[in-house]
């Protein structure tokens, strides 16, 4: 297979697979179930998910002249994308039956935001970057105002328009002055074109408009505003989308910007990393303290998410990466999971939606509160979940990097954070009331929607019980793309070549 | 000349945009658009990059500002109402916006001497072709970008039909 085909294989396939989806749709009489059309998505991202496994064996694949790097570090963004994709279209087949007359369209959109999102983390070219990042913000806007009708959906996908086009357009700048301070929009480009250039202070310009464009993207304080109105707006399932993998998807550019396109910098960007850390913990989880609604108290619980990931951004390059990657795959695992959940509590007309509304549910429906009440665990941190041992190597590796404050910070926040989420959980194991008439007509949960929220358990659980095999496939992604920094280096350079090769390739 | 065309086009262009902001009737700010990018390609042409100018006018004045104006005409919108606003708006927006355009001078004016200079004459004695360099990088270098935006497209005419569609 030609090294284009293959590095682009799971993308390939995704895009097939939407573009046959959204063929379809027009095809099938309106009245008609759209089932099939969402069995065929996830037959699609379940290839994409076997394709990304079976380019592991190859190492590192460059395509396109350098535009595309295949490597650990990108597979394992494509396994969190793909996955989160796979639990969100499980649980999105009965959700849009009977409701919704074209949700084809809606498979095919998650589909090529799914595309969008993969090119994100494979790409090493800012343009290619910026691509991957339209089609994956574009589709993410049109799917927050799929139910339509309704004013808040309306509202929401408005609103994520015009800010997030506005968010795009600083990334943009941003690109387009890193050209001008370096001559290239190729991150190692870049990284070779930093040591030599003649206008340092362009240069963090660029990176700081750039990071004002992601940090947007990831709902980072204080970029954050259009969080908790979007996500309140939007569809359950949506949400539990949009709140993991375009975020993973970003965090994945972010990394790779920051960690290999201006290590250089270091010293200077990791103070804003420090200070947008600290603002969204502290400004996500106290936010989260206020809110009754379920959806925008779990809004304000992904900002703060958002901010413990940016902790590691300060830690040493190595344990820095590593753990953001872990967290990243232990973030999307709970939080796709507890959204899942609440879709199928909520329902589409979201019969439920405050913290009261599901007083009771732990009666109703023990296996599904069980599943919510798990999730939530992971996203405090309890032992013996994925949450408590992405918080760890998080906290650890900016202890290790001599971010001793930045680590009291969030362990603080962590307490606070407890909190609400404790709120939620009592509020499911109390007894109801009797005014309390909300979950009496719970529709019967669909197998599709079982399996993607077991999906989500089983993540959650393995990756808090018997984490060491994801870290060292954290520590062996990280690798590989710190080593590809030294190795473009030393092709540019032979005779300053100092390439360490302290980890060996597996 | 330069100078001149700068300061006449930039002062159009900053003149046009305060317009935009101004005016109360839809097409009056659709119609200072188009004095803004008309001034902005000449901007670009005075600058050596006569390619940009030509699609600037092609792509922004030409369709999507026509697309405006249509959408404005079909729509028949009204003067808009003025609101008070949002008082964080003022608060935090109109410095934040200072802040931006002074952080932004700061550094082109201090690196201006590294960052070099440029002008129109370099394509007019064939020195340089920014047509062929372009068509160059984008077949080669930037080959998937290029063909990539085919599925971003795709997606945003999928979302057309979606909004478009009335829900029974």
């Amino acid at each position: 297979m030609s090294p284009n085909v293959l590095a682009l294989l799971p993308e390939l396939i995704l895009t097939l697979a939407g573009v046959v989806v959204m063929l379809a749709e027009p095809c099938l009489k309106p009245g008609s179930s759209r089932k099939p059309l969402g069995w065929l998505a996830i037959a699609g991202t379940v290839a994409a998910l076997a394709a990304s496994w079976y380019q592991i064996q190859f190492g590192t694949i460059h395509a396109f002249s350098g535009t595309i790097q295949v490597d650990a570090f990108s597979v394992l963004f494509h396994f969190v994308i793909g996955s989160v994709v796979l639990v969100t279209l499980l649980g999105s087949i009965d959700f849009f039956e009977g409701n919704a007359s074209h949700a084809g369209e809606y498979f095919a959109l998650v589909l090529f935001g799914a595309v969008g999102m993969m090119l994100m983390t494979c790409s090493v070219e800012l343009l290619m970057v910026f691509v991957g990042l339209e089609i994956s913000s574009i589709s993410t806007y049109i799917m927050c105002g799929f139910r339509k009708g309704q004013a808040t959906g309306t509202e929401s996908s408005i609103k994520y328009f015009l800010l997030g086009s506005f968010a795009t357009a600083f990334f943009l700048y941003g690109v387009a002055l890193s050209f001008g301070a370096t001559g290239s929009t190729n991150i190692y480009a870049i990284a070779h074109g930093l040591e030599t250039t003649a206008t340092p202070a362009l240069a963090f310009t660029a990176l700081a408009l750039i990071l004002i464009g992601l940090g947007f993207k990831v709902s980072a304080a204080p970029f954050h505003v259009w969080t908790p109105d979007v996500y309140q707006g939007a569809p359950a399932p949506v949400v539990g989308l949009m709140s993991t993998a375009p975020k993973a998807a970003a965090f994945a550019v972010l990394l790779r910007i920051t960690f290999t396109g201006f290590p250089t910098y270091q010293h200077r960007w990791a103070i804003l990393m420090w200070v947008m850390a600290a603002l969204s913990m502290t400004v996500g989880n106290l936010g989260a303290l206020m809110q009754r609604d379920v959806k925008r108290m779990l809004a304000y619980s992904s900002i703060a998410h958002a901010g413990y990931l940016m902790v590691a951004f300060t830690a040493f390059p190595f344990d820095g990466i590593a753990a953001a990657c872990f967290y990243t795959a232990t973030y999307a695992a709970m939080n796709v999971g507890a959204f899942a959940v609440v879709t199928q509590i909520a329902g589409y007309d979201e019969r439920a939606r405050s913290i009261d509304d599901f007083t009771g549910l732990g009666q109703k429906r023990p296996y599904l509160a069980a599943l919510l009440s798990f999730f939530l665990l992971s996203l405090i941190g309890i032992p013996f979940t994925g949450g408590f041992f992405g918080k760890f190597y998080v906290f650890s590796a900016a202890i290790h990097g001599g971010n001793v404050w930045l680590a009291v910070i969030g362990l603080l926040n962590s307490g606070v954070a407890c909190f609400y989420y404790l709120r939620l959980l009592a509020a499911i194991y109390t007894r109801p009331g009797s005014e309390s008439t909300r979950l009496n007509q719970l529709r019967r949960i669909g197998v599709p929607a079982a399996i993607g929220i077991g999906l989500a358990a089983v993540a959650t659980g393995a990756l808090g019980i018997l984490p060491s095999g994801a870290v060292s496939f954290a520590e062996y992604a990280s690798h590989s793309t710190l080593i590809e920094q030294g190795r473009q280096e030393c092709a540019a350079s032979p005779d300053s070549c100092h390439l360490q090769l302290q980890f060996d390739e597996k | 000349m330069q100078l001149a065309l700068f300061l006449i086009f930039g002062g159009l262009a900053v003149a046009g945009a305060l317009n935009l902001l101004l005016q109360r009737h839809p097409i009056n700010s659709a119609l200072s658009l188009v004095v803004v990018m008309m001034s902005l390609a000449v901007l670009y042409w005075s600058l050596g990059a006569e390619f940009l100018a030509a699609s600037q006018v092609i792509v922004y004045s030409g369709a999507i500002m026509v697309f405006f104006v249509f959408v404005i005409m079909l729509l028949n919108a009204g003067e808009e109402e003025r609101t008070t606003g949002s008082r964080a708006a003022y608060l935090v927006g109109f410095p934040g916006a200072a802040a931006i355009f002074c952080l932004l001078s700061f550094v082109f004016l201090s690196e201006r001497k590294a960052l070099g200079y440029t002008n129109i004459g370099g394509y007019l004695n064939h020195v340089t072709s920014n047509i062929s360099e372009i068509s160059t990088i984008l077949f080669t270098k930037l080959l998937l970008p290029f063909e990539v935006t085919s599925i971003l497209i795709l997606v945003a005419i999928l979302g057309a039909v979606v909004l478009a569609r009335k829900e029974q």
